[in-house]
């Protein structure tokens, strides 16, 4: 399973490159997201196959969708229209596409040819679960107070101006 | 089928990490900061999981499972900070809040 890691950290590599070099965030989106591809396949080719799973589920489909949200909200007005003729066209998509195909390929040709199922191993579901809610119950605990702060963070600063509180909008 | 050596895992999360501490330093666009930020958290829980796998214990995806935890709820205020932001300053370059009041 070598060549799945070499592989897949070489388009990590060059995609992470890419997000930073590029003018545009849309464009930048896109080569996170298979940036995020690929470092999902580096931790399948470490034998960590859930969080893989959870680094697809949510990196690249919970957060990524907020990001593309946000944009998407700064992107109103007139000129938005041919903005998005712009970012439709195909060249923009080539780089992208060559990179998650190639990801695509590698990750097939590692499960037609080899029985991954029966690596020794990779630590599964199973093991992370117990581990997780067991020494680890706390963290899980000061994990979930955490994301309730964090909404209570968004949902004050998403309130928009005329309802502000003390120091802001004069 | 062998070990993956655990140092290549390392060296491609710094290089991971490196690249998105560069992406905070040079770029001024406040959703590029964002983004370059959660490449770095990436890069650090790919060095969990390389950890992890070396010895087959499960405590490096439990802390990826935090690390990600942590991004989901700092995305959500980044990017409610980021509105803030565009709708105070009407620019999303984040040296034209470089002044503090007072």
């Amino acid at each position: 399973m070598e060549y799945l890691f070499y592989i897949s950290g070489a388009a990590a590599v060059i995609s992470t490159f890419m997000v930073i070099i590029q003018t545009k965030a849309v464009h930048a989106l896109l080569y996170l997201i298979v940036s995020l591809l690929s470092v999902a396949l580096v931790f399948f080719s470490f034998g960590a196959p859930f969080v893989a799973a959870l680094e697809v589920i949510i990196y690249a489909g919970a957060i990524m969708v907020l990001f593309v949200f946000v944009i998407m909200m700064l992107n109103l007005g007139p000129e938005a229209a041919e903005e998005e003729k712009k970012l439709i066209s195909a060249r923009m998509w080539i780089g992208p596409s060559i990179l998650a195909a190639i990801l695509l390929a590698v990750l097939i040709y590692t499960l037609t040819r080899t029985g991954t199922i029966a690596n020794p191993l990779i630590v599964g579901p199973k093991e992370v679960g117990m581990a997780l809610y067991g020494p680890y119950l706390i963290g899980v605990e000061l994990a979930s107070i955490l994301l309730l702060a964090g909404m209570v963070g968004a949902y004050h600063l998403g309130r928009g101006r005329r309802y502000g509180g003390p120091g802001e909008g004069e | 089928m062998a070990y993956l050596p655990v140092e290549h895992g390392f060296i491609l999360a710094a290089i991971l990490f490196v690249t998105g501490l560069a992406g905070v330093l040079v770029r001024r666009n406040i959703i590029f900061i964002l983004m370059s930020i959660e490449i770095m958290l990436n890069a650090a829980g790919l060095a969990f999981i390389s950890a992890g796998s070396r010895w087959g214990q499960p405590d490096g995806q439990v802390m990826y499972i935090f690390i990600l935890a942590m991004a989901g709820a700092e995305v959500s205020v980044g990017l409610g900070l980021v509105l803030r932001f565009y709708h105070l300053f009407r620019t999303l370059d984040a040296d034209e809040a470089s002044r503090m009041k007072g």
